[in-house]
Parts: structure tokens; sequence; C-alpha cells
């Protein structure tokens, strides 16, 4: 069973397995080695079966896309688990006409070798034949609504959609054909033997009526068919669609506890090849939404470095982001964007000399602090002394005898340095204060600013509990160490990036705000809250432009009609004051004042 | 007769109205306060000259006392809209609009809602109304004004510090501008501190020191030759509290390029103009709302006293920030400019 037109068709898949197989081999080449070691140990363990959940659930059904929004959702999963049904029901066809066993081309061409199957066959071909067609109509609706959202992307739920280059554009388009082209040679079959299922057959009707049943009609139409999947398959690697298969790699070794590390390693190259370009992204990012810059969101970074940087703007991207992590929760790959930047940034960033910035650091030291809590206000709290003046009055109304760490000779916790790329001297800055913590003998850290609390959780490793004053206070009040007296005004909070999106710390803050006032709810909270438009991690935005971001926060904030707004970073608390109605407030300095005596 | 409606009893607001008065114009006078004179009652003495300020209160305030002005104290004006806005009728003969004023009508309005200073709590870092040695240059005038210059334990202070710009040439705070007076402000306090604390070091740290009128280069000059106060360029970045009272305050010297930390019985705040509240809603309503929430003129070197909205003049610090003579030259253009409608 052959014909020259399956050649095509042999030639892309045979393309398609060798150029990936070797891509493969070569990422996980450059796996670091506690990527390594992670791999060795985990991947024959139990993670295997939850890993198999998540890539049946993300890479066919598109289950977080759906969550995002039900249609395009539904135009996801159509494309992929419709094609991914198509070629199994397809198998299955193939294995029942040919139970001795046949060419693998067979069961994709399997109308054009076995043209009598519905008429001559077993009694569950023309059951199979329909539900081929019913698959083909499922993967139809969703083409349809794919190139709906090429023109008006609106009722997809998306105001922007990905910029493409030319050979992902070459690529969408043998994509697009190949299912039309599909129905067009069965049709063209059915038109002569009358084969096929309800579409298919209709299909062949109207072929016949207009006079198409020829058997060259009928072979120009499976060549261009075999042509197309051809054309695809040999495109995938060098395109986005290699997302298709990476996708399913990116998942399992994420289960295995893989993360990206400070340089680019095999498992970045595996999330650079795993994003499918949906643009899903770009509008949740403040700069979109703020200042209409739409070509540094994540997926044009990844694109960036996965082309090699070709019209050399990858630094400018990488500079151009408030590191707010909207793009990360949104992304329904879970690729973590913000070590990808900032690997990004480390290869450009200018070293800074050291020899007479880090003189002050020899003058701070260390406190004998046994049973005591360690206060780190941070550098931000300096600027806003009512929430380290609050923090103090509210240790001591609950008896707690405490160190401010900060509170004269100032260290920073490294974590500014960290977002431009600064790698080492962050790490010599966190060694630092590791050294002071260590011999201070503290029971416990507490921070006021998120930003610093992010990195004593994540990249100090310290043997004692740290908390954000959020989750401190939180404490404080459950366990009955401060009395609250609820002031009955009304209140909004506004979540910090760092310590919602960056540390997951959502509940805490808002007990805390319930307790003292009464708390309100706002459009855009939790995971989708709004960046105060003046982190520390875009050094390149200017104050104009950060001020419309503050804007569309405070817009959020203000919608409610609130007496006060609380949040629980000394930074976000500076942008929102300037230009507001109503007063902006510190959890901590809500809660100093209330406070029963 | 035409109805003329004044808001906001300022300098600029009094000048014009006295010189419509006089001129035999009725006018009524809007003063959301209990007494007219706004901003000036605040001060001690008045640059160049150190004229009492208090003197030139008791002058503007007689402008007042003439049968064709009905002043109307406690009166905030919340409504302002001309007829082609309100869509309301009533237009008289010569077709210009006419001015809804709260619930009365008016064919000329001159806006005169002038400026508030900046509110200095929104530098939090500079520790104003957390440490008590920080004060603002309103309360530093009302110390020099009482003679009463004390640091936060009610003793003589033996250091004061001045900080130029705040909420000025300030992107963070979100205004731009240039506030224009509070630099020789800062230089007529240090002398007067100088003056009544002689044994007090004064210091002023400043960005650029903008002496553009007359007599003022040479205040600058005398106060550092002849009282002694040191002038550093460089902001501070932060002030603290010490265990005594005092502000401890972080800076850095620009000239010398180095940081340098200070600490001073009194740090006072040279705090900006921003558009008072009037202002801001008022230049909204009748969309004349230009930059920073100032009033917008027609025309700032022709018709600066006239707005885009006919019948509808603007004077004094509601379009920018403005010295006390400034205003009230310009309360006289505008009345002028009215005449001239008339």
């Amino acid at each position: 069973m052959f014909s020259f037109f399956v050649i095509p068709f042999c030639l892309g898949v045979v393309a398609l397995l060798v150029i990936s197989i070797l891509k493969y081999y070569h990422w996980i080449k450059q796996f670091d080695r506690k990527q390594q070691a992670l791999v060795r140990r985990n991947i024959l363990s139990w993670k295997f079966v939850p890993a198999l959940w998540e890539m049946f659930r993300e890479c066919l059904l598109h289950w977080r896309i759906t969550k995002h929004h039900v249609l395009l959702g539904y135009m996801h999963r159509s494309l992929a688990f419709g094609w991914f049904l198509l070629i199994v029901v397809g198998f299955v066809q193939a294995m029942v006409a040919y139970p001795e066993g046949h060419h693998f081309y067979v069961a994709i061409f399997f109308n054009y070798f076995e043209p009598r199957s519905t008429v001559s066959g077993s009694a569950a071909m023309p059951f199979l034949a329909h539900l081929m067609d019913a698959l083909l109509l499922y993967v139809f609706s969703g083409l349809t609504l794919a190139i709906l959202k090429r023109f008006w992307s609106k009722p997809l739920g998306m105001k922007r959609t990905t910029r493409h280059n030319l050979t992902d554009r070459v690529a969408k388009g043998a994509l697009w054909c190949i299912f039309p082209l599909r129905l067009l040679a069965e049709g063209a079959t059915a038109s002569i033997y009358g084969n096929g299922g309800f579409l298919v057959l209709a299909m062949g009707r109207l072929m016949q009526q207009i006079g198409m049943a020829d058997p060259i009609v009928e072979y120009q139409f499976w060549m261009l068919y075999s042509l197309a999947l051809g054309i695809f398959f040999t495109l995938m690697p060098f395109t986005r669609y290699m997302h298709i298969f990476t996708e399913v790699f990116l998942i399992y070794f994420r289960k295995m506890g893989l993360r990206d590390s400070n340089t680019k390693s095999g498992y970045t190259l595996f999330e650079l090849s795993a994003c499918s370009r949906c643009g899903i992204c770009i509008d949740g990012c403040p700069i979109n939404r703020e200042l209409n810059i739409t070509d540094i969101q994540g997926v044009y970074l990844l694109k960036a470095i996965r082309n090699k940087d070709v019209y050399n703007r990858i630094e400018d991207i990488s500079k151009m982001c408030m590191v707010c992590g909207r793009c990360s929760t949104e992304c329904p790959v879970g690729i973590d964007l913000e070590p990808i930047r900032r690997q990004v940034r480390a290869e450009h960033v200018k070293e800074i000399d050291r020899t007479e910035g880090y003189q002050y650091l020899k003058s701070v030291h260390s406190f004998n602090a046994v049973g005591r809590v360690a206060y780190f206000g941070g550098c931000m709290s300096h600027l806003t002394p009512s929430i380290t003046h609050a923090m103090e009055q509210i240790f001591e109304a609950a008896g707690q005898s405490y160190w401010h760490m900060d509170g004269e000779g100032t260290l920073c916790c490294g974590r500014p340095l960290m977002q431009q790329g600064l790698v080492k001297q962050a790490e010599e800055l966190r060694n630092l204060n590791r050294r002071i913590i260590k011999k201070s003998n503290a029971t416990m850290l507490v921070t006021s600013c998120p930003i610093c609390y992010q990195t004593f959780l994540h990249d100090y490793k310290l043997d004692i509990p740290v908390l954000h004053h959020s989750q401190y206070i939180d404490m404080l009040i459950q366990r009955g160490k401060i009395k609250i007296e609820p002031s009955g005004k009304r209140v909004t909070y506004h979540d910090p990036c760092e310590l919602g999106r960056g540390c997951g710390v959502y509940e805490e803050p808002r007990h805390v705000v319930a307790a003292a006032a009464t708390l309100l709810p706002t459009q855009e909270e939790r995971a989708k809250s709004l960046c105060c438009g003046f982190n520390l991690g875009n050094t390149s935005i200017d104050s104009n432009q950060q001020t419309p971001i503050r804007d569309a926060a405070l817009r959020n904030l203000l919608d409610p009609n609130p007496d006060l707004i609380a949040t629980a970073c000394p930074m976000c608390k500076k942008a929102l004051t300037h230009a507001n109605r109503v007063a902006v407030e510190d959890i901590a300095e809500i809660v100093a004042k209330q406070i029963k005596k | 007769m035409k109805q003329i409606a004044i808001l906001g009893a300022g300098p600029a607001g009094i000048e014009a109205a006295s010189l419509l008065a006089s001129l035999g114009h009725p006018v009524t006078l809007y003063e959301k306060e209990s007494e007219p004179l706004g901003n000036i009652t605040d001060k001690a003495f008045l640059f160049p000259n150190f004229a009492d300020a208090q003197e030139v209160a008791v002058t503007m305030r007689a402008k007042l006392d003439n049968p064709n002005i009905t002043l109307r104290c406690n009166t905030e004006v919340t409504q302002l809209l001309p007829s082609y806005i309100a869509g309301f009728q009533e237009e008289n003969l010569t077709g210009t609009p006419v001015w809804k004023v709260n619930d009365e009508l008016y064919d000329i309005v001159l806006l005169a809602t002038g400026y508030t200073p900046f509110d200095a709590h929104r530098k939090e870092e500079l520790g104003y109304g957390i440490y008590p040695g920080v004060h603002t240059s309103l309360e530093m005038e009302k110390m020099i004004r009482e003679k009463r210059i004390i640091n936060s334990v009610g003793d003589s202070p033996k250091r004061i510090v001045f900080l130029q710009c705040v909420g000025s040439r300030d992107e963070k705070s979100g205004n731009h501008y240039c506030s224009k007076l509070c630099c020789v402000t800062a230089v007529k306090q240090a002398i007067e501190a100088k003056k009544q604390l002689p044994y007090c070091e004064v210091y002023v740290f400043y960005m650029d020191l903008r002496m553009w009128g007359q007599g003022f280069e040479e205040m600058y000059r005398t106060a550092q030759q002849d009282y002694g106060v040191n002038f550093i360029r460089g902001r501070i970045s932060e002030a603290g509290g010490t265990f005594d009272g005092r502000v401890q305050i972080k800076a850095e010297d620009t000239l010398l390029g180095r940081p340098m930390k200070m600490t001073s019985d009194l740090l006072v705040l040279m705090v900006g103009m921003e558009a008072s509240k009037g202002t801001r809603e008022l230049a909204t309503q009748c969309r004349i709302c230009g930059e920073y929430g100032f009033a917008q003129s027609k025309d700032p070197h022709l018709h600066d006293c006239q707005s885009d909205a006919p019948g509808l003049y603007v004077a004094g610090a509601c379009k920018r920030p403005m010295t006390l003579s400034d205003s009230i030259n310009d309360g006289r253009s505008a009345a002028y400019e009215i005449l001239t409608s008339l």
C-alpha cells in the first residue's frame, strides 16, 4: 500500500522527530548539576502520575486557558484535543481494517487506502467514520474561532494578540490548511467510492455534482493534504508550535522539582520552547494597559531569546518591566518569567564598582538578640518612618522584645540588585545579612517590606522563621497578644506585587485590615491586583510613565469609595500617597492606632 | 448693569473688587473662610524689603470698605457653570453666557481662588507630622511672627536646617514646576531667624537658588555675608528622630560629591504651592483646568486674565505660583479687562 503523495508527510514526520530529538537531547545535556540530580532522583518516581494528569489537562484540555476565558479555552481545546482524537481514532480505524498490521501513514490517509471500508468492511467502520467526521467538525469549530481571533480577538477575551514572525505565520497557514484539505481529499475519494461519514459523504456528493469525481482530482487533494502536513511538521521545531511537545516535557520536569537558576540552563530552554505565544500575558501587563507599550511582554522576551535576539532589542525588552509578576500568574503554561528576565538582565548589566560603595558594610554590626524578634524595616521603610514607628508600638503592645536590625546602620536585603541582574553583588549582601542574623541569635525575623520579605524567604535559607509584618500582626491578633478595637472606617486593600503574587500572602493582611476596620473588596485584587507603578524592578521607566500605572491602581482602589486605602508595602504606600483624594496607610499604622490599651 | 462675581477674597480678588467698586460697579466677593485676605494672614514679613505683612494686610482689608462690594464670607462656591454647559436659557442681550455661581446668576465671573500650600505629610521620608522638630515654612513664619522660635522641648534651637523644593520640582510628588517664591522665602526666614537668634547655626539645602526678583540676589548675598547663613547644594533624602527630640538628616552635598549626616533642632520644609481645592474643582467644572490643576488663561502674553470661557476671568495664584505683589498686580489687570468688556 503506497502512493507517492505520502512522501511529503513521511519526510515531515521524520524531520520533526529527528530535529526534536536532537534539540531535546541538546537541552537536557545543558541541565545544571542541581537539575540533573533532581531528574535522576525523580525520573521513575510516583510524580509521573500527577504529571500525566497535568499533561492531559493542560496540553489537551487547556484547562487554565478555559479558566481564563471559556471561549478561548474551547478554541485551544478543540484544536488540540480534537486533532489528538482524530489521530487516535484514525489509528483505531486502521487497526480494525488491518488487524495484521499496516504502514503508519495508512492511518493518516485511511480513506484513500481503504475506500470500501464503510461499504463492505466490518460493522464498526461506519460508526468510526461518523466519529471521525464529528471530530473533524469539532476541529473546524475551533479553526473558525482561531480565524475569527486573528481579525477580531475581543469575543475570545483578548484585547491584544501576539505579533508573529514569518515562519510562525507560514506554519500557522499550513496548520489552518490541513483540516479543510483533509475534508476536500476525503470528499474527493467519497465522490468516487461513496465512503466516509456524514460530513465527508456530503462533501463527496457536492464534488460529484460539480463534476470533480475524478481520480486525478482526488490524488491532487491528497497530495496537497500531505504537503500541508509535511510543511507543518518540518517547520514545527523552528516555530512556536514546538510548544505542543515541549510543554509535555516541561510539565514532567516541573513536577520533578526543576526550577530556573540564575543563569540560562537546559530547563530555561524547555521553557522558551514551551511558550505557545498565545499572548495571554499581554493584556494583564500594566505597561501594555497604561502605557500602550506592547512589545516587551513575556511572550516577546521569550521570542527574542529563542530567536537569538536578531533585532538587538532584548536588553530594552528585559529592562522595561515592572517585575510585578502578573504575566507569570496568567501564563497558561506556567512559565516563571521573572528568573528568565533576570538572566537576560544579568547578561547585559554593567558591573558596579563596589570598592567605595560597599565601605559602609564594615560599620554594620550584629546585636545580641537572644529570644528576641529581629525586625528588618528595609530601606524603603526608612522613607516611611510612620510604618516603623507603628511596628515599634505594636511590638511594645504585644510585650515582645525586639531588635530593630536596620534602625541605625542600614543594610540592603539584596533584592533590588538581584532584580537588576547583579546576582553576585546581591549574594555578597545576603551573606553579610545572614551572618549578622545568625550571630544575633534572634528567634524570628519580621520585615515590613515585601521586597525584603521575598528574598529573605526564598533566597536566604535562614533557619529561623521569616514573617512579613502582616503575618506577624495577624498571628499576634489570633493569639490574643494584642487587642484591637475596629474603627469602622471603610478600607480598600492594595495587594503589593511582591507580597501577593511574589509570596502568595493574600489572606493575612486582609484578616488584619478586617480586624481593625471594614474591608471593602475591589474589582482587581489578589492575583489580579494592579502594580503601584513604582516597583524597583523597572529602571528604564520614567516618572511620567509611572504615574499612569499608579493612577490605574488608584482608580481600582477608590472605586468602592473608601475612607482609607491600606497597603502592606512601604513602596506602594509612597507611590499611592501622591495624587490621591484618600489617605493611604500601612496595615501596621492602622493596627497601631486601634490597639486597646 | 452687569452682575459681577469675584471668587476668592485673597490679594488678587480684593484688588480687583476694590478697583471695580471704586469705579462704581457693584461686585459680589465670595470667600470660603470666615475672614478675607487669604494666605497673607500667615505671613510675618515680606521679601525683599521686610515690610510688615500685617500692615499690608490691614491696608488690603481697608480696600473692602466700599458700599459697592458685597462680601460673603463662609460661602464656599461649589458650582460654577455657564449657561452653555449647564443648559439653562437665560442669556443677556449681548449674547454672552450667563454664569451660575452656586444658585445665583452673574454676567461676569472672576476666578481668584488661589493656591494651597503643599501637604508636607506626603513627603513622609522628611518626617513631617512624625518628628516634633520638623516644621513647614508656614509654621516657621508663625514662629517668626510670634518671635518664639523654639525646638521640640521649648528651648532656643542651636541649629536650624531649611530644605528647599518640598513638593515643587519634584517628579515623585507629581509637581514638576517651580513654586517660584520658596527660594527667597527661605533666605528671608533664615535672615529673620538669625536676627532673633544670633548664635543659632542656619543651613539651607537647595537644588538651585533662583533669585529672580528685584533685591533677591542682594538678600541672598547679605544672608551669607552679614548673617553667616550656610547654603549647601543638595537634597535631604531622609529625616529621622533622635532620643532628645531633634532631627537627624541624611543628605548629599552635591558640590563636594559626598553624603552627609547632620543633627538639627529644627528642620523647616519649604513647601511649594499647589492649586487650591476650589481652583481645581471650579476650573474643572467650567473646563479651563490646565496643568497640575491650575486654571488655564487664554494666552500667557496677551490675554493672561481672560479664559477660554466667555465672561470668565482668571487672576492670581489660581493660574500658577505667584508672589503677593504679582497677585495684586494680576487682580488689577483682571479688573481692567473686565472694565473694558462692560
